[in-house]
């Protein structure tokens, strides 16, 4: 088992310093001098140019250049915001949470459909509640989800009045910023209504972003279902008179979750970059929309850090979807 | 399975002989599994009828996607009370005409999809190759790189790409066929690797078949079947991409009708013209909803596993 860890575990280093490489070339990429990029449109005088240039490293070798940032990087230090002069990693970390919030309600509903749905279709092969979850599930695979959260917005906020439009919670709410998630701060807090605020602007954020990673638990799910069907343990029990509700959750779906446990890791990444979307939709300020708008107002080096923080996360979730997947399937961890 | 042609019915009834069925081409076995799916055969018409539209946007569209008709503004669906029927899906914000609009869009969606699915099975085509082939170093060297790619989810790849080379259809179309890379040289490197073991290559070897026409000879036109369904697959992605970028901005400018850049503004419409946002939409869903059944239709026809 340790040495499926320690090998998983080698793969990530060249993996991070490929996302290194990448984020630091993406810096020096953008047309023109970083430095008058930097200044706007105002410029620098030639003495200030090379005064900034030797502070910020610019005038060493590139290699020594690279190796500033990564140490820099290896201490949480990724430069500051060219517009707010705030430290990219401590704006990251205060929009961070309301992305996990609206990720983790996105996976939630995800599963919590998509499981069911994807047992409940395997179960029923061939009737019309299969082909019917099938039909849903590829219309949901295939949806642009802005336009989606739009259409949502459009049913649900204006059309019916249901939910409010954008934002986490009313304006006329005031949430002392404990946690960063809004759920547990407005639990926590004594403002009335507070609570179920938060939860009505979370609702159809959470649809929209979760629309994709159900349709593909419950497509995956209902694959590896049909597959443990087949198998002969699940004759035996279905023989040895077992009800068959019991067979479906006991038996097979034990064995069937395992694909799916990996598939679902593998939606952090589709949930995240998901999450530029449905935030710009619905003006949702967490990580996704921070970086739109970095992009828009050429600040690069909270693009550079951004872009780094999030496929970090990403390579981190994967590694623990692994070793999780070889804890639970031996056959993993003995091949090579 | 059983599988009769007219022609040997004919003859059995003629002269009481029954002759062993004619065997199918490969493409009359493929047709007939793929045409037996009825999603899939859907899906290659819809695909056919945006083909249509988009090369003959011309003729098809009633109006210029750009003509402003300033006394028709935000004109809704001509079935609708104060609808207009030379304005069968209404018009937008300075009166253009919606259906006109979407019919050319189709024509930049085709031909991003068909720019960035054939750059990218190139390049991919290539590498998966050269590292099935050659194995050791290079192979180690270009699968590091793709695993690197795919650590990434597509969409923020390709938001960094444009984020660096500007904002525009060409660049979005670039960040899309760099970003779809990986997943053509997982494919053909497997595909070769299986292939390099098979006997007809040893023996071509043996004659002395130089690398260059063993890959591409020999090997290649084996490795094509999930090629064919990937690349269908990644028609679909290209243009939801593609579509997501315009909505971001970072793709097609506005003026152009693009079905994403279409619905950049749309929120401002969603209280007052929701003909605005719903169009552009559908046509987007209806178009990679289509790609998305035909590549299953595909994979279940070209999957020697799937057949008996």
């Amino acid at each position: 088992m340790f040495q499926f860890i320690f090998r998983r575990l080698s793969l990530v280093i060249p993996t991070f310093i490929g996302i290194t490489l990448l984020t630091f070339t993406l810096i020096r990429l953008i047309p023109g001098d970083p430095i008058d990029v930097m200044a706007g449109e105002r410029g620098v005088s030639p003495e200030r140019h090379a005064e900034l240039s030797a502070q910020l490293g610019f005038d060493k070798p590139l290699y020594i250049q690279y190796f500033r940032y990564v140490t820099g990087v290896l201490q949480g230090d990724l430069g500051n915001s060219l517009v707010t002069k705030e430290s990219v990693m401590s704006e990251f970390l205060t929009l961070f949470p309301a992305t996990i919030e609206l990720a983790t309600c996105a996976a939630l509903f995800a599963i919590l459909i998509g499981l069911p749905a994807g047992i409940l279709a395997a179960v029923k092969r061939g009737t019309v509640i299969d082909h019917s979850v099938m039909t849903f599930s590829l219309t949901g695979y295939s949806m642009p989800i802005f336009w989606w959260a739009l259409l949502l917005m459009l049913v649900f906020s204006v059309n019916l009045g249901w939910t409010p439009v954008s934002g986490r919670i009313d304006v006329t709410y005031w949430i002392e910023d404990v946690t960063g998630f809004m759920l547990i701060d407005t639990f926590l807090s004594d403002e009335e209504g507070a609570f179920t605020s938060a939860v009505s602007h979370l609702i159809l954020p959470s649809i929209v972003l979760g629309t994709i990673p159900m349709a593909v638990i419950a497509r995956m799910t209902r694959s590896s279902m049909l597959e443990v069907l087949n198998e002969d343990y699940i004759r035996t029990a279905r023989a040895k008179g077992i009800a068959p509700w019991r067979v479906i959750v006991i038996h097979a779906l034990r064995n069937a979750l395992i694909p799916v446990i990996t598939v679902i890791g593998l939606q952090v990444g589709i949930l995240l970059s998901g999450a530029i979307l449905t935030e710009t939709v619905f003006a949702w300020p967490g990580v996704g929309k921070w970086l739109i708008e970095s992009i828009g107002r050429r600040d690069y080096p909270v693009v550079q850090g951004g872009i780094l923080i999030v496929a970090c996360i990403i390579i981190f979730v994967n590694l623990l979807v692994d070793i999780t997947y070889g804890i639970i399937n031996p056959r993993i961890r003995h091949s090579r | 399975m059983t599988i009769q042609t007219t022609n040997t019915t004919e003859t059995s009834t003629d002269n009481n002989l029954v002759s062993a069925p004619i065997p199918m081409t490969p493409f009359q076995e493929f047709w007939h599994y793929f045409s037996s799916n009825r999603g899939a055969l859907g899906g290659l018409i819809v695909i056919a009828l945006i083909f249509f539209m988009a090369i003959f946007a011309n003729f098809v569209a009633p109006h210029s996607p750009s003509d402003q008709y300033r006394d028709a503004l935000l004109l809704p669906p001509a079935w609708l009370e104060g609808g207009n029927w030379s304005f069968v899906l209404g018009t937008d914000d300075v009166g253009r005409d919606i259906l006109s609009r979407l019919i050319y869009g189709s024509r930049l969606s085709i031909a991003v999809g068909i720019v960035a699915v054939t750059a990218s099975l190139i390049m991919g085509i290539l590498l998966g190759l050269v590292a099935g082939y050659f194995k050791g170093m290079i192979d180690t060297a270009i699968m590091r790189i793709v695993d690197i790619m795919l650590a990434m989810p597509s969409l923020l790849l390709a938001i960094a790409i444009v984020a660096i080379l500007g904002p525009s259809i060409v660049n979005a179309a670039l960040a899309i066929s760099i970003v779809s890379l990986p997943h053509y040289v997982r494919l053909t490197r497997a595909a070769t690797m299986a292939e390099m073991s098979r006997d007809y290559v040893t023996s071509s070897q043996v004659i002395g078949a130089s690398p260059l026409r063993l890959m591409f000879v020999c090997i290649l036109p084996n490795c094509l079947a999930p090629l064919i369904v990937q690349a269908t697959l990644g028609f679909s992605t290209a243009i939801l991409d593609m579509a997501a970028l315009g909505f971001l901005g970072l793709g097609a400018q506005p003026p152009t009708p693009e079905w994403g850049s279409m619905l950049a503004n749309a929120l401002q419409f969603v209280q007052r013209a929701w003909w605005v946002v719903t169009f552009p939409g559908l046509m987007i869903l209806i178009t990679v909803l289509a790609f998305n059944l035909m590549g299953d239709g595909l994979r279940d026809a070209l999957d020697p596993k799937l057949k008996q």
